[in-house]
């Protein structure tokens, strides 16, 4: 067992976190209160290859591993997880899902603009009455023997407003239940398909969320994503993986407001001495520490399995369960360490607090990821 | 165009600096290493450069074991296109120096450039004497470069003003801030292809040290710093008097 990093993991950490913290820091804060989308910052994401780490060479991405993408993905959400859920849907979901399963020709048109930083995408799952049950998908993808028909509404889409390609996924034969389900791209300029208006939310008000419509939307038959019939394991698979992305996301957000209540503590004084020397804060920061030094393990180890291509599904599901809930905790206590000062935007962590949130609903609800784990320890 | 540009590997800034051997030599353990700051502005600036003019080659050049592989890869991954690493422990800025110059004269090189000062000794003297080794200008601390054809220009800081100084190539400079405004962050690609560009080892020429450590010392610690209530410019006078006695 080996837990050092190499050369590239420290370079590539060290470069996330410089650029976090000289591009993503500044107007944080204002960005969030005003729910303005980094638009600027995730233009230089691009530039850096943030957005399509992954990805082959020959394909445009920076052909890294899991783990690569982990350290990255922790620290940008240290300081900006708006902006690290967009990076997380193009890499983890976009990305991922069209060089594991889509054709040649699909991954020239597509997969290079996304992994090469020109163009963003969304994965659009979820609907108004699908959401941890996505077998019950009411979007219909009709087929006309050469394209398909699309219609319905999907809900909750990240990236909704930004994205050129969009993966939708939708029923081809509901009689046949999620045996029926296909996976399409489509492109942001087809007639029948519009975006609603931004969500607005409690946290990660950077990134905006939006509902989809499609009305009698035509589609090629060449943007369907491998056989008939295989959305449903598509989707099923890529959320797997993404769910690794999104624990490390989790990760990022307590440790960004651990690294702000380690600091405060040393600096805040109450009583005559440094709060930090007050046993009841010390003894949180050390339990705020051993939660996410736990949530890294766990992460780096479904990491190190997908590299490994061994199976990651319940280990994704354990970090992703473990990072989120720890999240929620760990930043819920840097609000208590800060006191009052705690509670007003200029400190940060109330921000991370709302965002941790997040983490415990999407791409899995915490629930979610409790039934997927006990399945795997029940499967006789 | 062909630019030598000297890397030093130097501790993290965060680095605890602690003493061994009778204070004689720094406490390498645990320490994390990084590309000296300065060295990193100028790589950057170099990168502009050629980002404008295009037809740019950097070469990166340190002095050090194979333990200094990873900073010099760093260059790498920021843009240098490759790297000659002396293989010899940097003894002292005249050693280094002369090495430098020695990688210079056997590259067809342009100029030479090098940050103001590594992080760690801030000795402030390798640009000087490498131009002294080849016997052509200098320029240090240099706050701004540019390239007209064959000539640079160059802007110093100096007391209550600037100084414009032009030099035909080939020519030493040092980058001092103000050089480029940030540090360059390496892209993922970069990084990915940093260990496919090369890196050149070579052995060093012959060269006495002329410095030796005798022995380190800590500064002395600042103290904590007292907070006066802006109302009682007394108490100030008091201090400044009574206890730091500058009065
Ligand atoms: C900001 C944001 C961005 C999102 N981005 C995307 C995106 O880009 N693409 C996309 O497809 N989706 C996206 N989602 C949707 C997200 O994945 C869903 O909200 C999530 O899966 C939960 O679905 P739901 O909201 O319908 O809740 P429901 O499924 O209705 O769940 C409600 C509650 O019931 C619990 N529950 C449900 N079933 C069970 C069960 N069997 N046992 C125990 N408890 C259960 C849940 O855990 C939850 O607590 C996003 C959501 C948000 C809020």
């Amino acid at each position: 067992m080996d837990f050092n990093l190499s050369e590239e993991h420290l370079m590539i950490q060290k470069a996330a976190r410089d650029f976090a913290r000289t591009e993503l820091l500044p107007g944080v804060i204002e960005r969030d209160d005003n729910a303005i989308k980094p638009i600027e910052q995730i233009k230089r994401m691009q530039e850096l290859g943030f957005m399509g780490m992954m990805v082959d060479p020959k394909y445009g991405g920076g052909g890294m591993d899991t783990i690569s993408y982990v350290l990255a993905m922790e620290e940008i959400s240290k300081v900006d997880s708006s902006a690290s859920v967009m990076m997380s849907v193009n890499n983890s979901l976009v990305c991922w899902g069209l060089e594991n399963y889509g054709t040649e020709a699909q991954k020239q048109k597509y997969l290079v603009p996304l992994a090469s930083g020109k163009a963003i995408g969304a994965f659009a799952l979820s609907e108004p009455e699908a959401g941890s049950d996505a077998t019950k998908q009411h979007t219909i993808a009709k087929d006309m023997g050469d394209h398909y028909v699309v219609n319905g509404i999907k809900n909750w889409i990240t990236n909704g407003s930004d994205s050129q390609y969009y993966i939708v996924i939708a029923h081809t034969h509901p009689e046949k239940g999620h045996k029926g389900i296909n996976a399409f791209i489509i492109e942001k300029d087809t007639p029948g398909f519009t975006v609603g208006p931004h969500e607005n939310k409690m946290g990660m008000r950077g990134s905006h969320t939006h509902a989809l419509m499609f009305q009698d939307c035509k589609v090629p038959k060449e943007n369907r994503i491998g056989d008939d019939g295989f959305g449903f394991k598509f989707a099923m698979n890529t959320l797997n993986g993404g769910r690794i992305g999104i624990a490390a996301q989790a990760l990022g957000i307590g440790q960004g407001a651990l690294d702000l209540a380690i600091q405060y503590s040393k600096e805040r004084k109450a009583f005559g001495k440094e709060i930090g020397h007050h046993q009841a804060i010390a003894f949180k920061l050390a339990d705020m520490h051993t939660e996410m030094e736990a949530a890294r393990l766990l992460i780096h180890k479904a990491a190190w399995l997908k590299d490994q291509h061994k199976d990651y599904g319940m280990a994704g599901a354990i970090a992703k369960y473990h990072a989120a809930e720890a999240a929620m905790h760990v930043t819920t206590e840097a609000v208590q360490i800060h006191g009052g000062y705690g509670y007003v935007k200029e400190y940060h962590v109330e921000r991370l607090m709302r965002d941790a949130k997040l983490t415990q609903i999407y791409e899995g609800t915490s629930e979610i990821q409790q039934i997927v784990i006990s399945r795997g320890l029940l499967r006789d | 165009m062909k630019v030598l540009l000297a890397v030093s590997h130097v501790p993290d800034t965060t680095s605890k600096i602690r003493f061994v051997n009778k204070d004689s030599e720094f406490d390498k353990t645990d320490i994390q290493y990084i590309i000296s700051p300065f060295d990193e502005l100028a790589l950057t600036r170099l990168l502009q450069i050629k980002e404008q003019i295009g037809g740019m080659h950097i070469t990166a050049v340190t002095v050090g074991g194979a333990d200094v592989d990873p900073t010099i890869r760093k260059a790498l991954a920021i843009g240098a296109d490759d790297a000659v690493r002396v293989d010899a422990e940097p003894t002292d800025a005249l050693f280094v120096a002369r090495q430098i110059a020695e990688v210079f004269k056997n590259g067809e090189f342009d100029f030479v450039m090098t940050g103001k000062e590594s992080i760690d000794f801030t000795g402030n003297q390798v640009g000087e004497m490498v131009a002294e080794f080849l016997n052509i200008p200098s320029v240090a601390s240099a706050a701004s470069l540019e390239l007209n054809g064959n000539i640079a220009t160059i802007i110093r800081e100096i007391d209550g003003g600037k100084e414009v100084i032009e030099t035909p190539m080939p020519f030493v400079t040092s980058g001092q801030k103000g050089i480029a405004k940030e540090p360059r962050i390496p892209n993922m690609r970069g990084i990915m292809m940093a260990r496919k560009k090369p890196l050149n080892v070579v052995p060093a020429v012959e060269q006495a040290a002329h410095t030796k450590v005798v022995k380190f010392t800590m500064p002395e610690s600042r103290g904590a710093c007292k907070m006066i209530d802006a109302d009682n410019p007394a108490e100030l006078i008091r201090l400044l008097h009574e206890e730091a006695k500058v009065l």
